[in-house]
Order: C-alpha cells, then sequence, then structure tokens
C-alpha cells in the first residue's frame, strides 16, 4: 500500500520541501498543492530513478557536509589567489586517480564534490577501470593530489554509504 | 533593519561579487580552456551563493510576516548544476580537441551514412 | 551602509559581465564561448538578485530562478550538441 501511493518516500519529502521553500509556505492552499505534487511527481517518474545506495550513516553525512561547506570556502579562497598572481608559477595537470568504489551513483557524487572542492574539475568517470579522470589548475605533485580526493572524500563517501 | 544585519548583508554582497567577479577574471586571463573552466565553476558559483544569502537575509528582515528561505532553492540548483555543466564542457572540449576523425565519423553516423 | 555595498556590488558585477562578454567575442574555441554565455547567465542572476534587494521587491526572484534553469539546460544542450552532433539521444 504505502509502496504504491510513495513509491521514493525520500523524494517526495525533497518535492515538498523544495515546495515549500520555493512559496515561502505562504497559505495553506499553496500547502496542499505541495502535498499533491509531492505524491503524484514521483508517481509519474518512478521509472525514470536509479537505484541508489542506501545512506548507512547519516549523521556521518551531516557531520561530511559541514566539512564539505568549508572545503568549498577555502578551495574558493585558494583559486582566488592563483587567478590573481602570476600565472607561469600554476602547474596545470590532468591527474588520474584510481577508485576503489564501484558503484555508479557514488561515482557521480564524489566527481560534482571534487569539481566543486580544491583547484580540480573531474572530467569523464571511467567506468570500465573506475578511474576518476581530472583537470587540476595547480598541481606540482600528482601524488598528493591523488591522495588528498582519496583519503578526504572518497574514504568518507565509502563509510557513509557502505559499500 | 539594526546595524548587525545590515553590516552582514553588506559584507555578503559585496563579497559575492568580488567572488563573481573573480570568476570572470579567471575566465578572461588563464590561457587554456582547461584552466578556464576553474574560475566561473567555483569562484562564480559561490559569489552568486554569498548574493542569494544576502538576499534571504534581506527578505527575512523586511517581511514582518516571517523568514524568507525562497533563495535557497537557486542557491542549491546552481550548486549542484555547476559541476555538471564543468563536466560536461570538459568533455566536449576534450572531444574537439583529441578526435576530430572521430567526431566526423560520429555525424556521419548520425545521419545514416557508413 | 547597505546602498554603498550594492553599488560598489553593481559595479563589480557590471566588470564580469564585461570580462564575459569579452569572452564571448574572442573565443577561441565554441567551448569558450558556451562557457562565457553560462557565466554570463550566472553573474546576471546575480545582478537581478542585487536589483531586489535594492528595490526591496521579491518580484525578480522568480526571474532569476528561472535564468538559472533556462541557463543550465541551454548549456547542456549546447554540449551535447558538440558531443554527439544531435541534441535528443
Amino acid at each position: 500500500m504505502r509502496r504504491t501511493i510513495l513509491p521514493r518516500p525520500g523524494l517526495s519529502l525533497t518535492v515538498f520541501l523544495l515546495w515549500a521553500v520555493i512559496t515561502n509556505a505562504a497559505s495553506l492552499g499553496l500547502l496542499v498543492l505541495g502535498v499533491v505534487l509531492a505524491i503524484v511527481i514521483p508517481l509519474l517518474t518512478r521509472h525514470f530513478w536509479p537505484n541508489p545506495p542506501r545512506l548507512a550513516r547519516p549523521w556521518r553525512a551531516l557531520r561530511f557536509l559541514g566539512l564539505f561547506a568549508l572545503d568549498i570556502i577555502t578551495a574558493n579562497w585558494r583559486v582566488a589567489r592563483q587567478i590573481i598572481g602570476p600565472l607561469h608559477r600554476l602547474s596545470p595537470a590532468f591527474v588520474e586517480v584510481p577508485l576503489d568504489l564501484r558503484d555508479p551513483f557514488i561515482a557521480t557524487l564524489l566527481a560534482s564534490i571534487v569539481s566543486l572542492t580544491p583547484g580540480t574539475v573531474s572530467i569523464d568517470v571511467d567506468r570500465q577501470r573506475w578511474v576518476l579522470l581530472v583537470h587540476a589548475l595547480d598541481a606540482p605533485d600528482p601524488e598528493a593530489l591523488i591522495r588528498e580526493i582519496k583519503e578526504r572524500y572518497e574514504l568518507a563517501l565509502r563509510e557513509m554509504f557502505a559499500c | 533593519m539594526n546595524t548587525a544585519t545590515e553590516s552582514i548583508i553588506s559584507v555578503l554582497v559585496v563579497v559575492g561579487a568580488l567572488f563573481a567577479l573573480l570568476g570572470s577574471i579567471g575566465l578572461a586571463r588563464l590561457p587554456d580552456f582547461m584552466m578556464r573552466l576553474h574560475g566561473p565553476t567555483k569562484a562564480t558559483t559561490l559569489g552568486v551563493g554569498a548574493t542569494l544569502l544576502a538576499s534571504a537575509v534581506f527578505f527575512s528582515d523586511l517581511d514582518r510576516g516571517g523568514i524568507s528561505l525562497h533563495e535557497l532553492a537557486p542557491l542549491f540548483f546552481l550548486f549542484i548544476t555547476a559541476p555538471v555543466t564543468a563536466h560536461l564542457l570538459a568533455k566536449a572540449a576534450l572531444h574537439r580537441r583529441s578526435k576530430p576523425g572521430r567526431r566526423q565519423a560520429a555525424k556521419s553516423k548520425a545521419q545514416g551514412t557508413p | 551602509m547597505l546602498n554603498a555595498a550594492i553599488e560598489i556590488a553593481f559595479v563589480l558585477i557590471g566588470a564580469a559581465l564585461a570580462l564575459n562578454v569579452y569572452r564571448l567575442l574572442v573565443g577561441p574555441d565554441t567551448t569558450d564561448r558556451i562557457l562565457a554565455l553560462d557565466t554570463l547567465g550566472i553573474n546576471s542572476i546575480a545582478l537581478l538578485i542585487l536589483y531586489g534587494i535594492s528595490t526591496a521587491s521579491s518580484a525578480y526572484f522568480e526571474a532569476a530562478l528561472l535564468l538559472a534553469l533556462l541557463g543550465f539546460v541551454g548549456t547542456v544542450a549546447l554540449c551535447k550538441y558538440l558531443l554527439r552532433g544531435d541534441i535528443s539521444e
């Protein structure tokens, strides 16, 4: 019964919260419309969604989110200084990060996190060899960069999702 | 509006605009496409994020009715889409740079000719 | 103080938009132009939000949200076109 009306409770909750936030939850009618949308949209789109792995440790995820927010700010500071500073001192490089995780959803998550944080943009996830191709704005030591990405983000993600 | 909230909004607005400008300076100044990608993905996203936060604080303070959170929707949207945009652009750039022959092949395949 | 801060921010964002237009015109590759257009869109979101604060009107918020959505979809469509020579799969 619950499965047929709410195939994805998480998605329904997200749709409802998003609706409440966008409309500023101004009136009861808008909230009722939000509930209707939260039921109808997941039902209509249920065939499109892949099955993401279960979040095993939500508290760990929350702590990671805080750490990630701080990392975004420090990363921006670093990139800002590199952009204004002398360009000939930069050593841009393509770096291949070998992955230990084997889940497409978490690999996507890791690629997005890598793009937003230190001076790197992820370019490709190779799902045959499980390698993340990354472009770094300034990487004098690629080994250190690989270690940083693996220890700081991949390990945390694998712990969170228990895979 | 008291002085504390006003200074918070002012700082967020100026810092946000500064980061947006920095991202654009990176876009205009850096020598290689892959390097140019870094500025707009990180700095500009954070800059606009700070401006949106400032707007949220401003309108929460302005309406006596309650807090204004609807700025959070574009904020999260921008932070989610920025890596996707960067990823696709990087892929497109690599594709164009390295495989002009294969691009031709893909085109003729799309048109149905061998 | 807030008015001065908003004036400064207008100038900074304006300079950012000018730099985006420079990159849009100079190129050299199509991907550079797409990136410049995308950044132009994001910066104009910031401009709209700032204008909303300066006039104390939240009417511009919906425009900013739409600009974010359309900018993203447009950029993705252009990238797909470059990658496959076709927008739909």
